[in-house]
């Protein structure tokens, strides 16, 4: 780890009685879904941590608990050092609080989050869709949807797949 | 028929003025097809006579999901479509995306690989930035630029297929290393290029720079401050042009840029102009670059380009015909894989866009768990709204320009 944010790792420890992971020399930090704001608010008015690099998610499914992990990369550019904070999220309890006032760029990145694996961010000022058709009621990303090939038509199940073909239904 | 969706009121009511109601302000479509959106964007604009009053960005046209995509395939075969995100830096692409498994299973790159792999993404740093200079040129009217800038643009385009077989999709940048050494006409084309290049940059700014209907269009347009940009996520040229000394060749140095000897051009007004020339200074910058590059090949000539940690790289070709290992692990190399540890790593490189970070994770398996690009064009443009307000339509066209954004990279 990096000899910089070592005491950052100890004061988030010791104020939000977080966990921290190490690997490769990058330092993950869990922090719970209702200290992610004031934590953020620490690292940038404290630490210097100008610039959310990065917010986006991952999804363990079938595990349940925590199903997704809500990841913020940040830097520094005064200090120039990163660090990850992740907060895991529950399958059944998918609200976050939103992080947009502190960070600006967060407001597009948790409209694709929420896009993507359907987290909802709490007191998001713009919660549209931003890269999905408006009509696309699921979430991409999501382990459990499918990547959606299209089946190859041969002659033993042309007509079958033909009849699923949108023209067909006219 | 379907439906034909007007910008209506009711959907960015929480964006745009009280003024639409009275209808002193309109709401105008401009995009997804209109030749100066570089791409498929569309803006919604909030208009008071000719002055903007709103521009929101309405991204996702070019949508592909890549990232789903990559869940699927193997490390190797997931890195073909890293490609097609930016398809002006495709070389970049490959390098973020290779240096984030190099770090996720821990291998290691050879020198020459490392020099061969600055370079080539040097070179694609100033096809990138004449793709930026063409355009804007197009754009303010300018538009003897546009042929010019890809008439020199060729000429990388042809090393590029010189080294790797492909003009622009190269994936010429593997795990470990690059697929081959470069070809023995490799440095005189590269040095072809050097030797015509300086003077036609000169010649960009004979043309542009103190071209007063130029200036007249980009010295005091698009106004962005440092403290907004940085909350926005802006990085790279568009940063460095609002007076932050930000780069992360210099910053968090990879592929052994600490040993090259260049400088990283500023401004600080931040308006469209000091977008413009933060970029032309990045040409000569990347030519210093690319000059030492070639005095390093020289002194590591005949060393490896691929790593010689065997588990991830593959074997070479003239083994598989003598060796029956080579062969196995060959087959096995490129039907199954290598596995990676099951944990998470997130590195980043310097695009000519801006901070291009990718965020791996493994499974223990041979697929990646997921990936994140993420891309710098994606953050720079969410900011476009700060830098039009109170321009006129004419000038929001030259903003979008020098934000320099490509949508596959926005979309993915």
């Amino acid at each position: 780890m990096d000899k910089k944010i070592e005491p950052i790792v100890q004061t988030l420890q010791e104020t939000f009685d977080a966990t921290c992971e190490e690997f490769r020399g990058e330092a993950h930090i869990f922090v719970k879904a209702d200290q992610i704001v004031d934590a953020l608010t620490l690292l940038r008015d404290k630490h210097e941590f100008e610039l959310l690099s990065a917010l986006t998610a991952t999804d363990y499914y079938p595990q349940q608990t925590p199903r997704f992990h809500v990841i913020y990369q940040m830097s520094s550019l005064a200090q120039n050092t990163t660090l990850q904070l992740r907060v895991p999220v529950a399958g059944d309890q998918l609200n976050v609080p939103t992080v947009s006032h502190i960070y600006q760029t967060a407001n597009w990145r948790e409209r694709e989050v929420n896009d993507m694996f359907g987290i909802v961010f709490e007191g998001h000022p713009d919660p549209r869709k931003i890269l999905t058709p408006d009509d696309l009621d699921a979430h991409p990303l999501r382990k459990d949807f499918p990547l959606g090939y299209e089946e190859p038509q041969f002659t033993f199940n042309f007509d079958d797949i033909d009849l699923s073909k949108i023209y067909a239904k006219e | 028929m379907p439906q034909i969706e007007e910008a209506s009121y009711a959907k960015y009511k929480h964006l745009v003025s009280e003024r639409v109601l009275t209808g002193e302000t309109m709401l105008l479509n401009m995009g997804p097809q209109h030749p100066s959106t570089h791409g498929v964007l569309r803006l919604v604009v909030e208009l008071d006579g000719e002055t903007v009053v709103n521009a929101i960005p309405e991204i996702g046209y070019l949508h592909t999901g890549v990232e789903k995509n990559m869940e699927s395939k193997t490390f190797l075969k997931a890195e073909v479509m890293t490609d097609r995100l930016d398809y002006l830096n495709t070389v970049g692409n490959n390098l973020a995306y290779c240096m984030a498994v190099e770090k996720l299973v821990d291998l290691d790159v050879p020198p020459r690989a490392q020099v061969i792999r600055v370079i080539m993404t040097e070179l694609q740093r100033i096809a990138s930035h004449l793709v930026f200079l063409g355009p804007f040129g197009l754009d303010l009217a300018a538009m003897s630029m546009f042929l010019y800038c890809f008439r020199e643009r060729e000429y990388i385009m042809d090393i590029f297929e010189l080294c790797s077989g492909q003009r622009m999709m190269t994936t010429y940048f593997r795990p470990g290393g690059v697929w081959r050494d470069v070809p023995e006409e490799f440095e005189s084309a590269v040095r072809g290029f050097l030797k015509i290049f300086p003077k036609r940059v000169d010649e960009y700014e004979a043309l542009l720079t103190k071209n007063p209907i130029f200036l007249d269009r980009l010295v005091g347009i698009g106004m962005l401050d440092a403290k907004t940009a940085i909350s926005y996520g802006v990085t790279g040229p568009m940063l460095r042009a609002s007076g932050v000394d930000w780069d992360l060749r210099k910053a968090r140095p990879y592929m052994g840029y600490e040993e090259y000897e260049f400088d990283v051009p500023t401004r600080t007004t931040g308006d469209t102009f000091s977008r413009y020339i933060v970029r032309i200074e990045e040409f000569r910058e990347s030519m210093k670059i690319v000059e030492q590059g070639l005095k390093k090949l020289k002194e590591l000539a005949g060393q490896p380009t691929l790593s010689a940690n065997r588990r991830f790289v593959p074997p070479p070709r003239a083994e598989i015909g003598v060796s029956m290992e080579a062969l196995i692990h060959h087959f096995k190399y490129w039907t199954e894989g290598f596995p990676a540890p099951k944990n998470s790593v997130y590195s980043a490189v310097e695009s000519p866009r801006g901070e291009l970070g990718v965020y791996m994770e493994g499974d223990g398996g041979p697929k990646p768990h997921r990936v994140h690009m993420r891309t710098p064009s994606f953050c720079n443009l969410s900011v476009i709204n700060e830098m039009v307000r109170g321009h006129l339509v004419a000038d929001l066209v030259a903003i979008l320009a020098s934000v320099d954004i490509v949508l596959g990279d926005i979309d993915r």
